[in-house]
């Protein structure tokens, strides 16, 4: 092909880029349109129900006079308990596993255990959990076995995501600090933290948000489906949690209560939301003035 | 390979036939000479060496970067290290602070001496080496903090606390670096506000809050304007009354405006180094003379 003939293109890869261009662009709407769809079904099913009552009203038998709060209460006091538990051993074990952990063979092996950990069914830490809070800790069903075996579930994404943001404070930073005469621990708490904090912060957010809409693992504890009542001791109460409430009515034969629980998805809804603004308003709040 | 004193003592005899040879070189020298302030080999050797290095090899894995580089670095002098990309002018600088610690898989052998302590012996306190050696950076690295801040680092890590005295110490370092004047009125605004030039300097002042005896400079005015360059250059300049200092440059023009001096670094070996102005008109090695009269590197 000559330079000349180069330079006009050819026609085929002309039309194969603008059509890898229609079908991305293609399936980027078939998600948004799911999405919109399912958004609009629900709402327009549970909107009736939706109300000041609702979110004032513990479980009832009769649709019309249930409600969420101590699913809503629950699942507020289930994901502070999680943050609690797992935010200083999530942010703990990424500092250790990027800054002080040797890069050897084992701590490659360990990185590798992590990122799978990640990945796996949520499930099956319901079932560790029941063997080992529940069960082997006498925890019995109470908020805190639940908040840890949520722990179980997002700290692997926890420390993913700390990490992540650990790795992209610059090197030069690193340097700086070490080339001031400071510390391991000094770099680490005076520069690569805050630095590193937005990114942490909106890791640990979206993961929470993760574990708010968890059912599977809080099922295989045990949790209860009907609690007329808020938890008021964390280690003995029975508690109940939005996804695991939702859950239950929707199983119920009455359509009633399938518009409560559309009712209880919006609410879900409102609250990942809501944590998800929060995570981008703390990334855009901590980045403003800080460019390297 | 020369020891460094045999190359000075064999340089004079063949000066005068060298600077005949090579003109453009004897252009940088007659600036060196009329700003007389270059110190001469004669000076150079009386004054008492704060680092000593013997035969340091330098591994990156099996990689070998420094072949038994022996090297003093006298006291108040300014030492440039020059030579191509590669040569292992800024790995060597690393030893002298230890920072190569920070990458993994490395290995060090041979001696370096500071104040007659080699500071690879068992039990060196690196933390405290490093606030007697600070270094400064390619890349102006300031923190993403007040200028303020990023000069009381240093001393606030050290475990100094009363406001009064950091206040001091920042006051004292930003105007050994030559930019109080410029920014005494915003010291609590971002560093990172500051221009490139600016910034640089800051980590001048930054390294030297710390009160080291020794100055490590990794090409610091490499990613610099002419004027910021110049103005770092007479920073670098003053600051050899109170301070060692090592430079590495890839500017020859630098490295003989600067420094004291030179030190010719090539594939991991120290070819020759010797008082600036004579390295720089007469090179004892072909291939020093090949590099500053700019026939490869």
């Amino acid at each position: 092909m000559s330079l000349e003939e180069h330079k006009r293109g050819r026609p085929f890869a002309k039309f194969a880029s603008q059509a890898f261009a229609l079908l991305c662009a293609g399936a980027t709407w078939l998600c948004v349109s799911i999405l919109i769809l399912l958004l609009w079904n629900i709402v327009s099913f549970g909107l009736d129900s939706l109300s000041w009552d609702y979110i004032n009203r513990f479980p009832s038998r009769f649709a019309e006079k249930a409600g969420i709060k101590s699913a809503l209460v629950g699942s507020i006091y289930l994901i502070g308990l999680t943050a609690l538990f797992a935010v200083p051993v999530g942010i703990g074990a990424a500092i250790y596993l990027e800054e002080y952990s040797p890069k050897n063979r084992w701590q490659t092996i360990v990185q590798i255990n992590i990122a799978n950990l990640a990945g796996v069914p949520s499930i099956v830490y319901g079932i560790l959990g029941l063997g080992l809070f529940v069960r082997a800790m006498q925890l019995n069903r109470s908020l805190v076995a639940g908040a840890l075996t949520l722990t179980l579930v997002v700290l692997p994404i926890v420390i993913l995501a700390a990490q992540e943001s650990l790795r992209a404070v610059p090197s030069t930073i690193r340097q700086a600090s070490y080339a001031l005469g400071a510390t391991r621990w000094q770099t680490v708490w005076h520069q690569l933290l805050p630095a590193a904090l937005p990114g942490i912060m909106t890791g640990v957010i979206l993961a929470l948000s993760r574990a708010l809409g968890e059912a599977a693992p809080l099922v295989a504890i045990g949790a209860a489906t009907y609690v007329p009542f808020l938890p008021e001791d964390v280690f003995k109460d029975e508690f109940t949690a939005l996804p695991l409430q939702i859950f239950n009515w929707t199983g119920l034969p009455q359509k009633g209560f399938h518009e409560v629980a559309a009712a209880g998805i919006i609410i879900l809804l409102i609250v990942l939301v809501c944590m998800n603004a929060l995570a981008v308003a703390l990334r855009y709040r901590f980045s403003r003035n800080k460019r390297w | 390979m020369l020891l460094p004193e045999t190359a000075l003592d064999s340089r004079p005899e063949r000066m005068s036939e060298a600077s005949a040879r090579k003109t453009p070189v004897r252009m940088t020298t007659a600036t060196l000479d009329q700003s007389n302030v270059s110190r001469s080999a004669a000076e150079i050797a009386e004054q008492s060496k704060k680092v000593v290095t013997r035969d340091v090899d330098f591994f990156y894995g099996a990689k070998q970067a420094l072949y038994k580089v022996s090297l003093d670095v006298p006291e108040h002098c300014v030492t440039a290290l020059i030579g191509p990309s590669g040569c292992g002018k800024s790995t060597f600088l690393r030893c002298l602070n230890r920072m190569n610690d920070m990458i993994d898989d490395t290995t060090v052998r041979g001696e370096i001496l500071l104040d007659g302590k080699n500071v690879y012996r068992r039990g060196t306190d690196v933390v405290e080496l490093r606030k007697r050696v600070g270094m400064v950076f390619q890349k102006s690295n300031p923190f993403p903090k007040s200028i303020y801040e990023n000069v009381a680092y240093g001393p606030r890590v050290a475990g100094v606390r009363k406001r009064n005295i950091l206040d001091e110490i920042v006051e004292k370092s930003l105007r050994q670096s030559a930019l109080w004047d410029e920014v005494q009125d915003r010291l609590y605004d971002s560093a990172l506000q500051l221009s490139g030039g600016q910034q640089q300097r800051l980590c001048i002042a930054r390294a030297l809050a710390t009160n080291p005896d020794v100055l490590l400079m990794d090409e610091p005015a490499s990613a610099l304007d002419p004027k910021s360059t110049a103005a770092v250059e007479d920073l670098i300049f003053g600051l050899k009354k109170s301070y060692t200092i090592a430079i590495v440059t890839h500017n020859m023009q630098q490295a003989a405006r600067v420094s004291d001096q030179t030190a010719f670094f090539y594939e991991g070996h120290l070819i020759e180094v010797g008082a600036t102005n004579e390295l720089f008109t007469n090179p004892y090695e072909k291939q020093t003379e090949d590099y500053i009269t700019g026939r490869f590197g």
